[in-house]
């Protein structure tokens, strides 16, 4: 409770909003024992005094009554026909949405129709038929805005009691005997009351605006008696000659529904822990940089080095080093396996290539993203676009949610050209076609036609590359695109992306926690452990004789038709947090080979030839295992 | 799409019988019997009677509900006292004074709220956001008929730059350009409310959408950060606006009522609220039977505009 008052004081809206409110009903509670004029004491003698005057501090109105009087008795009037009203539609709403909920079937089915029909009505008409019905007065328009607002309680309430109906707690309650009241009043209420209290909190400003509003039509409170509708109402008449007697209600209604308002959705947000973590934010078009340096450009510039790059997730206080320092290098043509187990910082390290990393949380932090000798991190939204999707593209995993769900596919092929090529829709289209028959659809034509929805995942995964390709790009960062799919369609799709870079000559950054894909498909291997390369070589070699021992566990995950023999051997423990990286080798705390060295300090990624290690305990050259 | 749109009218039939029902419900609860109240309190007992029987109210409820409807059906809405003329004919001489301000209401604020909102999602946390969800807080909280009446004093009153109420001019007006000067307020007004509810949820129904991983596809393959924007993000967020567009739809019909008071509008709101003072009780009836049943079929274009854009769900 305390956090949560912390957590609603820390929103300053809801803040003021609850002070305002806080005020406002403690003067309404207080009014009988102010010092005012009696609110119905006509002084024809002193019709409409302004603001101001001696003795009338917001002046009168029509009739010569205090207006400061006529306000706070209006006000009190209000806020208890609306909390009343709120009170009446969540218990009335409730019950009835309980009931639905906890015993369903055909009770459920036939109570939940008549609150749709309720709910088919535009909500003031249905008030005013009531009103029709029972005739004009406050008491009416109370019990015809309580009923009104009964099916959203019901509805609510009896989506939230369908879910604890099926609960454990109780069926048991149900097998020890108990009764349906007892279940509905001990077990199930309770559980329910606080979505109750929330709603109602959060719906009794409707409640007094719409009190409010059939007053102000003269279907409300009928005189002497005046809630703040009425009293707009009938000020309404002298509004051009005396508009401070319409004023002063109208912005005493504004002032109770914002502050309500306001502190509602305070209330809401404290207790959404989805808004608590900071999830909703949108990421920007680029991923932020903050660089404290920048590494210097070497002589010869290849096709794509990333230097000692690294990012960030700045979730509050907490720093998430996703990418500490990682360093690789690309050539033309050339495919590189970046591996490593979920969480490792290979997705982020490939997204940041092209700033597409979620920002805010992500952070570029530092290093460096070169595409033929010019740096990408930092650089200008527009010139990022123009190479993103051009000069290097992507795959990603999962293509269903990757591909937009309601463009056609054939669309968004076309759309990847044209955010390039000003070639025109038609031709676009017709390349789009011919991109589909290069990744081997059947029938494009038609295809093109067709929604992600509408294909296999494989095909979606076809449609995803032919969407790389569209512009004839020199890098393809390929993100795990096949661990969503299963076996078969994945060798088929492995076998495409490689007949693909061979004809094309189109260098990939191939993402993968399989060995046994990377060994397929890559020249080269780089194995990412915590954020950091640790370990890197031709893929041959690492693969026969692993240096690092995370290395020759990854490896040793991988199930291999026909050699039975081999122990299947899951690594133990998780990969460290990297809020909390350890000293050191962050694999230390897994691997059986550490000693206290491992846990001292820094250690190095070193060069032996064309492999790379950061171990000072490497594994030995191979020797024949024996099981 | 033919075969889901026939599908729709087809389950609008309970609907409709379901709002009938309970219309003829809320009717039936009226104290004393509707004869005394025509005739007033001084009318002999035979004529009560008479008018009784002629009203068909002497017969079981069930019955009279039929014969009703049955009325309904052949356009028979029954005949207002208070006016002395067909209901009918005076619900579709004022629907078209309603149609036009609730019509124009609605434009505005499915708008300006989506307009509103998808700024607000992409400039989140900016000047922009904040600035737009202090308005937005302020006009979801505020009664649009004290913002009429504000407004009627600022820009009738001080400023004289539009007529302060009715939908024509009385003398050289009747125009199209007469009509629009007399529409601008009560049509803003009316749309205020329903403007915050809209931004509100196209904001948060776009950040939803942003974080999604066909975003990131979208500016991985170089889509402009606009088109991202406008095109793919409000794309799939319009699936879950459209929905709130058909409930404000019904806000906004309805709260022609205040409005139509406020600025002296001659739509059937007002002629709603007359009619209740006066215990028009056939006018209430049908005018309510008609309204709702209205935005029944509006609320079916609705639904029918979202089967047509997201090709997910099953025509």
């Amino acid at each position: 409770m305390g956090a949560f008052l912390k957590l609603l004081f820390r929103n300053r809206l809801a803040g003021f909003g609850a002070v305002v409110l806080g005020a406002i009903i403690v003067l309404a509670l207080i009014t009988p024992w102010l010092p005012l004029h009696p609110p119905n004491a006509t002084v024809t003698a002193n019709r409409f005094l302004l603001p101001g005057t001696p003795g009338h501090l917001l002046g009168t109105d029509h009739l010569g009554r205090d207006q400061l009087s006529r306000l706070l008795w209006g006000t009190r009037l209000s806020l208890a026909v609306g909390f009343a009203a709120a009170v009446i539609a969540g218990v009335v709403g409730a019950a009835i949405g309980i009931i639905a909920g906890y015993f369903g079937g055909r009770t459920d089915n036939v109570t939940m129709r008549g609150v749709d029909m309720l709910m088919a009505f535009p909500y003031i008409l249905l008030a005013l038929a009531i009103v029709a019905a029972l005739g004009p007065g406050l008491m009416n328009a109370l019990i015809a805005v309580a009923v009104v607002n009964i099916p959203f309680f019901a509805r609510n309430i009896r989506g939230i009691t369908v879910g604890i109906a099926n609960k454990e707690f109780i069926d048991a309650a149900r097998l020890s005997g108990m009764g349906h009241t007892r279940i509905l009043l001990t077990e199930v209420l309770p559980n329910v009351i606080p979505v109750i209290v929330i709603a109602m909190s959060t719906t009794i400003g409707w409640m007094i605006l719409e009190t409010a509003g059939l007053s102000f039509l003269g279907l409300g409170s009928q005189p002497p008696q005046a809630d703040l509708g009425s009293m707009l109402g009938e000020a309404r008449s002298a509004m051009i000659t005396a508009p401070h007697t319409s004023i002063v209600p109208g912005v005493m209604i504004l002032l109770i529904v914002m502050s309500i308002n306001l502190l509602g959705d305070g209330v809401r947000d404290a207790l959404d822990p989805r808004l608590r973590s900071g999830a909703l934010t949108r990421p920007l078009p680029a991923t932020q940089v903050a660089r404290k340096s920048v590494p210097e450009v070497p002589a010869k510039p290849g096709l794509l080095e990333i230097d000692a790059l690294e990012t960030q997730f700045h979730v509050g206080k907490r720093v998430y080093r996703a990418v500490g320092g990682v360093s690789l290098e690309l050539k033309p043509g050339e495919c590189l396996g970046l591996i490593g187990e979920s969480g490792s910082g290979k997705s982020v390290t490939a997204l940041s290539v092209m700033g597409l990393v979620a920002s805010p949380p992500g952070v570029i932090t530092g290093g460096a993203v070169r595409l033929e000798g010019r740096d990408l991190v930092g650089a200008k939204y527009e010139r990022l676009r123009s190479l993103r999707g051009d000069k290097v593209a992507y795959i990603f995993q999962d293509p269903l949610s990757t591909l937009h769900p309601l463009y056609r596919v054939g669309d968004q092929l076309a759309e990847a050209i044209l955010s390039h090529h000003g070639i025109g829709r038609a031709a676009a289209m017709e390349r789009a076609v011919k991109l589909l028959e290069d990744v081997r659809i059947p029938n494009a034509k038609a295809r093109a036609r067709s929604f992600p929805h509408e294909l296999s995942g494989g095909m979606r995964q076809r449609v995803a590359i032919a969407m790389a390709l569209a512009n004839e790009p020199d890098i393809i960062i390929a993100d795990e695109p096949t661990t969503a799919l299963d076996v078969t369609v994945q060798a088929q799709i492995l076998a495409l992306l490689d007949r693909l870079r061979r004809e094309r000559d189109v260098a990939i950054l191939f993402i993968t926690h399989d060995f046994g894909v990377v060994g397929q498909l890559c020249d080269r291997v780089a194995v990412m452990y915590a954020g950091r390369i640790v370990e890197q070589g031709p893929t041959r070699e690492v693969l026969e004789a692993p240096a690092h021992p995370y290395t020759k566990r990854l490896i040793a995950c991988v199930p291999e038709l026909g050699e039975g023999r081999r122990v299947l051997a899951a690594i133990p423990g998780l990969p460290p947090a990297v809020d909390a990286l350890p000293e050191g080798c962050a694999f230390a705390p897994r691997c059986e080979k550490a000693t206290d060295a491992c846990r001292a300090g820094e250690i190095a990624l070193e060069s032996h030839g064309g492999r790379k290690l950061r171990c000072i305990h490497p594994e030995p050259a191979p020797v024949e295992e024996s099981a | 799409m033919g075969a889901y749109i026939l599908k729709r009218l087809l389950s609008a039939i309970p609907v409709l019988f379901g709002i009938t029902v309970i219309v003829f419900l809320i009717m039936a609860m009226i104290p004393g019997d509707p004869a005394t109240a025509i005739l007033g309190s001084y009318a002999t007992p035979e004529n009560v009677e008479r008018l009784n029987r002629h009203l068909g109210l002497d017969r079981p409820l069930w019955q009279q509900y039929f014969i009703w409807i049955g009325n309904l059906l052949q356009g028979d809405f029954g005949r207002s006292f208070a006016l002395n003329r067909p209901v009918l004919d005076e619900i579709l001489d004022r629907f078209g004074a309603t149609l036009i301000l609730a019509g124009t209401a609605f434009v505005l604020c499915a708008l300006l709220g989506i307009l509103a909102g998808v700024v607000s999602a992409a400039r989140q946390y900016g000047l922009a956001d904040k600035a737009i969800t202090f308005v937005v807080i302020l006009g979801i909280s505020i009664p649009s008929f004290f913002l009429g009446m504000m407004m009627i004093l600022l820009f009738a009153v001080q400023l004289r730059w539009l007529p302060a109420s009715g939908m024509y001019s009385i003398w050289g007006g009747g125009d199209l350009p007469d009509l629009l000067r007399h529409l601008v307020m009560p049509a803003f007004a009316l749309s205020v409310v329903a403007t915050g509810v809209i931004a509100r949820l196209s904001r948060s129904a776009m950040l939803e959408v942003l974080r999604q991983d066909f975003i990131r596809t979208a500016r991985a393959k170089g889509v402009h950060e606009r088109r991202v924007i406008w095109g793919h993000a409000l794309r799939m967020a319009m699936v879950s606006i459209i929905p709130v567009l058909g409930i404000q739809a019904g806000f906004v019909l309805s709260g022609a009522v205040y409005i139509e008071m406020v600025f002296q509008w001659p739509g059937v709101g007002r002629m709603l609220v007359d009619a209740i003072l006066k215990r028009d009780i056939l006018l209430v009836q049908g005018g309510v039977v008609f309204v709702a049943a209205c935005y029944v079929g509006f609320n079916i274009i609705v639904d029918v505009a979202q089967a047509w854009l997201d090709p997910r769900i099953k025509t």
